[in-house]
This record gives C-alpha cells, structure tokens and sequence, in this order.
C-alpha cells in the first residue's frame, strides 16, 4: 500500500487539528468528571430555605452567591471544587450555623436572582430544608432528665442566634448567652418554628418524679439546623436529614 | 453587511481568506498599488529602519496607555464585589455570573444562557439581567468584557508574559490550535446543559471560579485555574481566551455589531505585524498584512476585545478606537 506523502504545510495542519481535537477533548472531559461527585453522592448537603430538588437546584443556581451576602447569620456557604457540577451551590452546616430566621422573611430566597432558592415561598413555616431527628437518643441531656448550665457550645463557639428577648433585630453570638436550666430544653426553647418540636414525657405511665423528657419533632418542622446548633453535647443529639425533594408548595 | 457576515464567520473560527481584486473598493486597490511601488517600498524600509534604531526599541517599548486604564478597570470591578461583601456596601451584590447592582439586576449572559438551557425556564431577573449587561457591552464592544473585565484575563496576561520570557529562552513553545474548536466547544456545552440538565461549563468555567474565590475566599477550585494557566505558560499561548472561553464567543455576537470598534488605516501602515504579535486574536488583524486590506478604512471583526494592545503596539497610529456611525464627530 503506498503512503501518501503529506507536504510539511499539510503535516502542520493535521498537527494542529489532532492537537485541538486532544485538547478540546480534555476540556469536555474535565466537565464531564464533575458529574463523579454527584454520581458517586460524596456529599448530602443541607441547602438553603426554599432550595428547588437537588438536581433543578443545580440546573437553575447561577452560582453567584447573593443568598450568602444576605444572611445576617451567615449560615449559607457555597460549595468549593471538591463539590464537582455543585461547585458554587449553596449549603448550610447547620452544627456550625444554622438558618434561624433571623432575617424574618426568607432573605435568601429574594436574594436570589434565579428562584433557584423557590419564590413561592415567603414564609419561613413553609421551608422544606429536611426534618430534624433525634440521631442519638441516650446522649440526649432532656432524655436522660439532666439540666444544662453554662455555654451551650462553649465559650469559643462563633455561633450566632437572635434573641428575641435581647435584641429584636441583631443576633447575638450564642457564647454571649449562657443558661441554667433545670432540664434541657434549648432545642424546643430555641426553635424558630412554633410547634415544631416539643419535650414530651418517654411514656404514658412515667413516674411524676421522673423529670426526663423526649424531644419529638412534628410536621411542622422545617429542618433549619436551630435544634442541630444548640444542642450542648458533642456531637450534636439530634441532626437534621436533608429534604432532596424541593419546597412542598 | 457582508462585514458583520465575515466578521462573524471569523468570530467562528473562519480562516481569513485572501479576496479578488473585484472584492476590494477602487480607493484601495489604488492604495495597495501605490504601495507596491518599489520607492514606496524602499521609504517604507527606510522608516522601520529609523524606528529601529531608537534606543528606547524593544518588544516593551510601548506606551500601554490603554493597558493602565484596562488593568485598573479590571482590578476595580472585581474589587466592587469583594469590598461590596466585606465591608457590607451592597454596592454589587453577587459574583460575575449575576448581581445586583445598587438593587439592579445584572447577569453574565453566558451564565445565563447556561441555566436556562440546563433549567428549561425562563427567569424574569435573568432577562432584567441579560439585557442590560447585553446593551453595556454591546455598547463597549462585546469582548471587552473579556479585557475589561475578566479577571481570568488579567492573570491570563500575566502568564502570557511568563510565557513570552520563556519562549525567548526557548523553555516554551507556542503550539497553536483550530479556532474552529471553540465553536464546538460552545455546541457541546449548550447540548450538554440542555441535555444533562447540569450547567457543566459553570463547573469548569476559571470565570466564575476566580471570581468567587475573590469574593467568598479560595479554594480547592483554583486548582483548575491553576492548571490553565500552566497550559498557558508551557504549550500553549493564551489557551482558554483563545480556543475555549464559550464566554467570550457569547460576547464576540454583541461585538459584531458594537459601536465601538478599532479601526484600521490603510495609509498609515507600515505593515510590520506588530499589532499581530501582540494581539489575543490575531485573526481580525488579517488586513493589516500587505494588500489584504478590502478598503482604506476597516473596522476589526467581531472577535476583538478592544483591548487595545495593537494600538500602543503600532507605531504610526494606523490603529486607533472609534465609535461607528458617528460620521466622525466622535
């Protein structure tokens, strides 16, 4: 078989374009790695009040960031390299800080330019960010009928919660506010969500003497991390499980 | 029209090609002859010679009037949005890819265009959003979004500087690559959010990955940046604004039809190449090479980012701004 000869023009040419097709195809390939993250589920994350479905929420987030500029807790964080297709996405680590509503509306959610975060949603009863679960009952200080005095996280803790009682409009740093509590309830004490937890006794025919108590999560719930944060023993009793699913309305 | 048509063919990745005599305007057919004649010819020498022999003469000789004022306007947009979040201004609230400014909405067109395709809706703020960014660079030229304000741009330059000095010691080498690739690329990326339903170039996208990391703090994303930039330096000249950036073609559409353009003087040039040495996309600097050029006044096509690079690169100020359509009042 005869090979054809190339001039050196056509030998530069075939270079360039073989070059370009290598290159071109590591660009494409180095987007399409960012699906193993999401394929693999490295990462269940906590997303803001009113985020859309995992997988809209990544199609609809513009990656820009205005939901973290106006929390007055700080509580949203976006999602570094490690995150692949959800580099840029918000999230919330609620043990860390959570959403508490301090903003009264949902100031992320009309922060946000895309409706990524859901604009039919305006009232924090209506977020859907997970449900909160008594993760380690026995660690639980209302369970085992023990009070709480002192920081609730300690006196390092960065944490911010608005205190109604204290100051209306600015969170104070929840190492700025000790308690003493006969028992533990700083869970329900601390909820932004009227009704949403409660301490109730571990059985029906519980002796009167017996002060311990269970805290139990109803429908109401939202899943903002307030309980998650507050909770004195380490690590948090109770947790929040993130809702994938988007807002209920 | 038929401008705007190649102008947009070269935003493509179109090769320039060479035009018949019956192509170009009688006014600069006689130019080109003039200029062919060998004591034209011999003076034309005769001036690159003179040039030459000034001592100030080397590649950093010019003047970078526009580079100042280009490094200053990316420093300072980028740095609206960092101060706006770190000391609570709420002047430009957001990252690149879409704010708010003073309230207003603002958004990167291709970020846009990305999660509309990936979220199959339309969002009104985008659309607020999108137009008024797509009239502020459409008035500016398209691309100069890219060399006013992108920040990938800015080290992007820095790096071409690394690689420069390198290429001179012979460390580095330029290979360069089919401008037809970024076409493709921007297919595949559109197809892929449409198709996927995840924005993937917003994953990739050293834009919005430095212009976060300014903002909300680094992170392991300039790994990325990081690895592009080392492209840059070692085999390939300017690789992501020149063969990749979907952003940038996004912008080249509007600057295809931008008042504000460079303009080419046939009369003045010396056809040196100057301009073409130091230029991002050399390929819209086609007519200054000799008898290329269709009239004696051109403007440069759709993929220019204004940066204004070939004007302090020419030495007889054949290339200089120029809004269109003002009959010259401007």
């Amino acid at each position: 078989m005869m090979e054809k000869k190339l001039t050196p023009k056509q030998k530069r040419e075939r270079r360039t374009l073989l070059m370009s097709i290598f290159m071109g195809a590591g660009v494409v390939g180095s987007g399409l790695m960012a699906y193993l993250p999401l394929h693999l589920q490295w990462e269940s994350l906590l997303r803001p009040p009113g985020a859309l479905a995992e997988k809209d929420l990544l199609a609809a987030c513009i990656k820009c960031g205005q939901c973290v500029q106006v929390c007055p807790v700080e509580a949203i964080f976006l999602v570094d390299g490690e995150g692949g297709l959800g580099v840029g996405v918000p999230y919330i680590d609620a043990r860390k800080q959570a959403c508490d509503f301090s903003c009264d509306a949902t100031q992320c959610i009309l922060a946000c330019p895309t409706g990524a975060l859901s604009h039919d949603i305006d009232k924090k009863e209506q977020v859907n960010m997970g449900v909160a679960r008594l993760a380690r009952p026995n660690a639980c200080l209302a369970r085992l009928g023990k009070g709480f005095r002192g920081k609730a996280r300690g006196a390092d803790f960065d944490g911010l919660h608005r205190y109604m009682e204290i100051d209306r409009w600015n969170p104070i740093k929840i190492s700025d506010h000790p308690y003493d509590l006969e028992l533990c309830d700083l869970c329900v004490r601390e909820c932004p969500i009227e009704g949403a937890i409660s301490l109730e006794p571990l059985s029906e025919d519980q002796a009167d003497d017996d002060k311990s108590r269970i805290p139990v999560v109803h429908d109401k719930c939202v899943g903002c991390g307030m309980c998650e944060m507050i909770c004195p023993v380490e690590s948090a009793a109770i947790v929040i499980d993130q809702n994938r699913e988007g807002p209920k309305v | 029209m038929r401008g705007i048509v190649q102008s947009i063919k070269g935003l493509l990745g179109g090769a320039p090609r060479k035009l018949s005599q019956d192509q170009i305007t009688e006014a600069a057919r006689q130019l080109h002859k003039f200029k062919r004649q060998p004591e034209e010819r011999k003076k034309r020498i005769a001036l690159i010679h003179e040039e030459l022999e000034q001592p100030s003469y080397s590649f950093t000789h010019y003047s970078f009037k526009w580079r100042k004022w280009r490094w200053t306007s990316i420093i300072l947009i980028n740095m609206l949005f960092v101060v706006s979040f770190h000391f609570d201004v709420q002047l430009v609230e957001g990252a690149l890819t879409a704010s708010r400014f003073v309230g207003f909405h603002m958004a990167d067109l291709n970020s846009a265009l990305q999660i509309t395709l990936a979220h199959k809706h339309i969002v009104i703020n985008l659309v607020i959003g999108t137009v008024t960014v797509g009239i502020l660079w459409w008035l500016v030229g398209g691309r100069a979004f890219c060399s006013w304000a992108c920040p990938y741009h800015l080290v992007s330059e820095w790096a071409e500087m690394v690689h420069l000095w390198m290429a001179g010691k012979g460390w580095a080498s330029d290979l360069p690559l089919d401008r037809r690739m970024r076409t493709v690329l921007y297919v595949i990326f559109a197809m892929l959010a449409l198709g996927t339903g995840y924005t993937v170039f917003e994953a990739i996208s050293p834009v919005g990955i430095l212009s976060r990391a300014l903002i909300y703090g680094a992170g392991v994303a300039l790994i990325w940046v990081g690895l592009l930039l080392s492209v840059e330096v070692f085999f390939i000249r300017r690789f992501w604004c020149r063969y990749v950036c979907p952003i940038g073609m996004t912008y080249g559409f509007l600057g295809s039809v931008a008042p504000l353009v460079i303009e080419y003087k046939l009369e003045d040039c010396l056809h040196e190449g100057e301009c073409r040495q130091v230029c991002l996309v050399p390929h819209v600097l086609e007519m200054t090479k000799k008898s290329r050029a269709e009239d004696v006044t051109m403007s440069v096509g759709a993929d220019c980012t204004r940066c204004g690079m070939c004007i302090e690169a020419c030495p007889t100020g054949a290339l200089n701004f120029k809004i269109r359509g003002t009959g010259g009042l401007l």
